[in-house]
């Protein structure tokens, strides 16, 4: 049987820990670094009185005020654009954005500004920002509000990107996020908001940036996802298990900037497979960019080409048959992974 | 500033000039012949730049304040040093004028180790952290967002100072510019918007671009105080700018200054100017050229002496950017082993990187992953 593993830093957080959502975890770190760091404050839509559109900051507004929870209206271009200005002085501004979709009107912000401060004014100016906000595709959203290209951010240096896929790592990441002196986004899942799991109670317990881990031990295939895809993953590892008898590894990125393909390369090295799953669009994706750099690193290790999986490449349709065909569902990866074990 | 000034009080006090008692003393009247010799400075600064540019020495866009340098030196006369500067990518004469030293600017534009960005930004990337000029910035519009956050971040931290955010008429139009100024106006934010009007936005008329071209009307949208003014007359700026900056430090409000100015020269150094305007037009504004016309009223008042002063003046300017361009010459290109400083800034990035070596790209583990990152 194989096993679930325990990322380090878990365990060097001790044995005290809280079972809670995904969502309550990042509320907790949010909490958290409010009361670490005067510095810290969060703006967003609806984050207030509304206590957030998924409910993320639920209570936050009470605790902290309107100064430290900043209701913004809709104007992402304007308070993304602010958040890199009041970083730039100093400052530690958490942006919600509602979900990812909302932030394609603010992309100069973050690219053109927030990724450059520091670098084109060599070195005198900082931005420590942090962007946190959903991805992910399902319940009828249809095509503007299910994406997934948390890739284009990772694109781009001068930016960090992580993509928390358990309550522990939600926790984690963001509270390393929010601690780094470097702009990072931070990219949830909408359908993991709900997943329950255990997370260590120390308040300084951060999961590192740049450390993917190893989320199950297997010896004949590495599934590499991050974000909602690590549980697609388990999932299918688990069937691959039991019908095929296949052990199947899966790392979950958790950064996809800085990429640990450590991590990756060591898990092929020993599998001799990689089938690289994600939830956005494959062409030019986070897969692409694993399989170029498993192919470099492990080329005399592979004993088949690196498989891929990701959502069809269509805009996301609404009626629920074809919403489904287009996600990247267990059976799709199961099929991807047969492919890549040549037993299909 | 500090240069200048040191400069100006050792001319008085040695009583070589002609001067009334009562305009030796008063430092409104120093203050003023600071001021000129900033703009005479600025402009030489810029004529010396587009021959160095001419020369190869200075590549990439490049964007000259002449002509502009009345809004320049009266906008930034009315900042403390703790009041924060963002401006647009025709940034050379803001820098000089919020006291940068010369020679700094135009290392940077010859991208030089020593330049205000240290090589890393160039012409339209001005920035000095020391006096909180926090940028030159290239896409339009872009920066308003930014000094907005600067001004809330002042706010939030209860400083008694505020910012300062220059942009030209052309970018009104963009949706930052509407964002931008509406937060400042819920938040109350301490920020004044420099709207530096010299009518085109590279070739095209405000008039074309703007359905309301009178720009300081457009506050009025977000209630807030809008207000326009002589651009070519820098005491008109002067006034205006210490005015609207005295209110947004002391009552948090922010405002739309807008300054009517002329560049003389093309939107940038690529451009000769006359596709889109008469020579007849640019003649008859160099005509009505703001130094000349300042320099003429400072001896009219008194505050110059003579020719000779305003000789003596120039000369000086002339020595600075001689001494500008002596100090880019012989500063050193950026060492390459230093590409990656500056992508990022916290400590723990090389750590944070150190796992993304296998499979990269050729030489992005040699040039970017294990020399500089993280390294600041």
């Amino acid at each position: 049987m194989a096993t679930l593993t325990t990322p380090p830093e878990v365990e060097q957080a001790g044995s005290s820990t809280t079972t809670m959502t995904y969502r309550e975890a990042l509320r907790l770190a949010l909490r958290e670094e409010l009361e670490h760091d005067e510095k810290v404050f969060l703006v967003g839509e609806e984050i207030g009185v509304f206590e957030g559109s998924y409910k993320v900051t639920a209570g936050l507004f009470k605790e902290f005020g309107p100064k430290r929870v900043r209701e913004a209206p809709i104007s992402e271009e304007g308070f993304v654009g602010l958040s890199v200005g009041a970083a730039m002085m100093g400052l530690r501004p958490v942006v919600e954005i509602m979900t990812l979709n909302f932030i394609l009107v603010a992309m100069d912000q973050v690219v053109n500004h927030a990724a450059k401060v520091r670098y084109m004014l060599g070195g005198e100016v900082g931005c420590p920002l942090v962007i946190r906000t959903p991805n992910g595709a399902g319940n009828q959203l249809t095509a503007q509000h299910s994406q997934s290209f948390e890739q284009w951010f990772a694109h781009v240096p001068g930016l960090k990107v992580v993509a928390p896929a358990t309550p522990a790592d939600a926790k984690g990441l963001l509270k390393a996020a929010i601690r780094d002196d470097d702009p990072v986004i931070v990219v949830e899942n909408l359908p993991i908001y709900k997943e329950k799991g255990e997370v260590p109670d120390d308040p300084e317990f951060v999961t590192p940036i740049g450390r993917a881990r190893v989320a199950r031990e297997g010896t004949d295939l590495t599934i590499v996802a991050h974000s909602f895809a690590v549980k697609r993953s388990l999932e299918v590892a688990e069937q691959l298990e039991s019908e095929l008898d296949v052990s199947a590894e899966v790392v979950d990125l958790r950064s996809l900037r800085p990429l640990d393909t450590q991590t990756v390369a060591d898990s092929v090295s020993k599998t001799n497979r990689a089938l690289c799953v994600e939830e956005g669009w494959s062409s030019y994706g986070t897969t692409a960019e694993v399989a170029a750099r498993i192919q470099d690193a492990c080329f005399d290790d592979l004993d088949a080409p690196v498989g891929r999986v990701g959502m069809a490449e269509v805009p996301m349709p609404y009626a629920k048959n074809l919403e489904n065909a287009t996600l990247p569902h267990s059976e799709k990866i199961l099929g991807a992974a047969k492919h890549v074990l040549g037993v299909a | 500033m500090a240069q200048t000034k040191g400069s100006a009080n050792a001319r008085s006090s040695n009583g070589r000039r002609k001067r009334t008692k009562k305009e030796e003393d008063s430092p409104e009247v120093a203050r003023l012949r600071e001021h000129y010799e900033m703009m005479v400075l600025i402009r030489l600064f810029e004529e010396e730049t587009e021959r160095q540019y001419k020369k190869a020495q200075i590549g990439g866009y490049c964007h000259l304040s002449s002509g502009q340098e009345a809004t320049n030196v009266g906008a930034c006369a009315a900042l403390l040093k703790e009041d924060v500067l963002f401006t647009g990518y025709r940034g050379h004469g803001f820098a000089l004028a919020k006291g940068i030293d010369p020679g700094k600017v135009m290392a940077e534009l010859f991208g030089r180790v020593d330049g205000a960005a240290h090589g890393r930004g160039g012409s339209m990337h001005i920035c000095d952290a020391e006096y909180n000029y926090l940028g030159g910035w290239g896409i339009v519009a872009g920066q308003l967002p930014l000094a907005t956050g600067a001004a809330f971040a002042l706010s939030q931290e209860d400083q008694p100072y505020a910012v300062l955010c220059e942009l030209g008429e052309g970018a009104v139009n963009m949706g930052a510019w509407h964002e931008s100024l509406n937060l400042a106006g819920i938040w109350d934010l301490p920020v004044v918007f420099l709207v530096l009007n010299n009518i085109y936005g590279m070739g095209t008329t405000v008039d074309k671009a703007s359905a309301e071209p009178e720009i300081y009307k457009r506050a009025a949208a977000f209630r807030m105080h809008g207000e326009r003014v002589n651009g070519q007359d820098l005491e008109e700026v002067l006034e205006a700018s210490d005015r609207l900056m005295t209110r947004a430090r002391e009552e948090r409000k922010p405002a739309v200054l807008e300054c009517m100015t002329y560049r003389f020269r093309g939107h940038s150094v690529a451009d000769a100017g006359t596709a889109y305007r008469t020579k007849e037009e640019v003649f008859e504004r160099q005509e009505n050229d703001p130094i000349p016309a300042f320099g003429k009223a400072l001896l009219e008042r008194g505050a110059i002496s003579s020719q000779d002063e305003l000789d003596e003046i120039r000369s000086r300017a002339e020595k600075k950017v001689d001494e500008a361009v002596e100090f880019a010459e012989q500063s050193a290109d950026p060492d390459v082993d230093t590409l990656a400083q500056h992508v990022y800034g916290d400590p723990d990035t090389a750590d944070q990187f150190a796992r993304m070596g296998p499979g990269s790209p050729y030489g992005e583990r040699e040039l970017v992953l294990s020399s500089g990152l993280g390294s600041s």
